[in-house]
């Protein structure tokens, strides 16, 4: 019988995963495409030092959020963090570290990771404190910056659709850093709204192949929360 | 009289030609997509990983999944597509966007631009702004001509910077700039709020310009 990569609940599907002091990748953009579920396994499974890997850092009470109230996080590598006000404590009280990657850097340094590149140079920061320390080149007459790929040793995505192969599909812009992610990491966990058999996704329409894919779970329920619930009035 | 935000917006539209691929910031830059002429096809591009962005949706429509990089719910229209933020980085690092339209904390004379931290206050990132400023060819500041009274046009940027050498236009309520950096000096004034006189805008600009 083989082993099957799909897994009753967050809880199970992280068994065994986690240690203290690890680098945990988590997909989403804001509040959106972020793996909920799969973050309050993590913080239920007491699990501290984290450095974590993730454009934003939720707000206060969602998503990356509940792990800065319960100080399991160390370390954040974010773009942008404005929207946290337990983040802003804690960061200005010393507990909690910073690395501000700008978010095609941050992006590629992930999708580089994934793909086996140690480093790759890139015209962003350049000239500016992000490039302090940092290798420079002139390519062609212009001056680039070198960064590295990153890579953690877990991700956590959330996926639209998936097969019991892992095979993932998003929906919409809740895709954003979620298919990176799942490359770039020795083991990736994934939670989908839908879980269908092999073959009932188009082979045409993955966007995430199974090979990156260790385990899935189900999600019973989803609860997507809106940040900025922005609307027109329908004309009378 | 000064221009005022939605006139600021409408000067920055005019920027735009027939196929441009667009990404607007947050905040003043966001009104431009209000007035794109009609006999023009723009796609605006939302670096969280949409092209072709929609107005915001109606009451009750509104979809979590479907949001702009300021993370508004927003909708789909017929040409757009959704990809990974590495693709979308691809689009904006690779050259692809024709213009990029954003706010500034200051611009020199010679196109640095800083609008991502001021030292001292709680800084948030940078998000995507220095992958656009460094990745998209024409880079148009819409912003107020002064912060509080003092010049935001200045000689050197005192705050640290997003890119070097990176803003092509300077569009604000008093006035609209080119930048050219092989000329000296770099800015050229070429358009001005009405009853608003050259003397005013050298009282409120730092750097030096010349006159069209």
């Amino acid at each position: 019988m083989a082993v099957s990569k799909v897994f009753p609940d967050a809880k199970a599907a992280l068994e065994g995963v986690l240690k203290d002091g690890m680098t945990i990748m988590a997909g989403g953009f804001g509040l959106c495409g972020i793996p909920a579920a799969l973050i309050e396994a993590i913080r239920d499974s007491g699990v501290k030092d984290l450095t974590i890997v993730s454009n934003n850092a939720g707000i206060d009470d969602v998503g990356l959020g509940i792990l800065l109230q319960t100080r399991q996080v160390k370390k954040m590598i974010s773009s942008y963090v404005g929207e946290n006000a337990t983040f802003a404590k804690q960061y200005l009280s010393g507990e909690l570290e910073i690395e501000f990657n700008p978010q095609g850097t941050l992006a590629e340094r992930i999708r580089a990771g994934g793909a086996g590149i140690p480093a790759f140079f890139t015209a962003t920061g350049y000239g500016t404190q992000i490039a302090e320390g940092k290798e420079t080149r002139e390519f062609d007459g212009r001056h680039y910056v070198m960064e590295r790929g990153l890579v953690a040793d877990l991700s956590i995505v959330h996926a639209w659709k998936g097969d019991t192969e892992g095979n993932l599909v998003y929906r919409k812009t809740a895709r954003n850093f979620n298919p990176v992610m799942a490359t770039a990491s020795k083991f990736t966990v994934a939670e989908v709204e839908h879980l269908v058999e092999p073959g009932e996704i188009d082979a045409d329409h993955i966007i995430t192949p199974g090979i990156f894919v260790k385990r899935l779970i189900k999600l019973d329920k989803v609860d997507k929360r809106i940040e900025q619930r922005t609307v027109q009035k329908r004309a009378a | 009289m000064p221009w005022t935000r939605d006139e600021m917006a409408a000067r920055a539209a005019a920027e735009l030609e027939d196929g441009f691929y667009v990404n607007l910031g947050i905040g003043i830059p966001t009104l431009v997509a209000n007035h794109i002429p009609d006999d023009i096809s723009i796609q605006l591009q939302s670096e969280n990983g949409m092209l072709g962005m929609g107005p915001f949706p109606y009451e009750g429509e509104e979809d979590a999944d479907l949001i702009n990089a300021g993370k508004q719910t927003v909708t789909q229209i017929p040409t757009t597509s959704f990809f990974s933020s590495a693709d979308s980085f691809a689009m904006i690092r690779g050259g692809h966007i024709n213009i990029s339209i954003l706010g500034a904390l200051q611009v020199a004379q010679n196109g640095d631009l800083a609008n991502w931290m001021v030292p001292g206050k709680m800084v948030k990132g940078m998000g995507g702004a220095m992958d656009l400023v460094a990745g998209v060819p024409r880079v148009v500041v819409l912003m107020e001509h002064t912060a509080k009274g003092e010049p935001k046009i200045l000689k050197e940027c005192t705050l640290p910077l997003t890119g070097k050498g990176v803003v092509s236009l300077i569009i604000t309520d008093l006035a609209v700039f080119e930048v050219d950096k092989n000329a000296t000096p770099s800015l050229l004034l070429v358009d001005h709020a009405p009853d608003v006189s050259v003397e005013d805008i050298r009282k409120l600009t730092e750097a030096e310009f010349k006159i069209k």
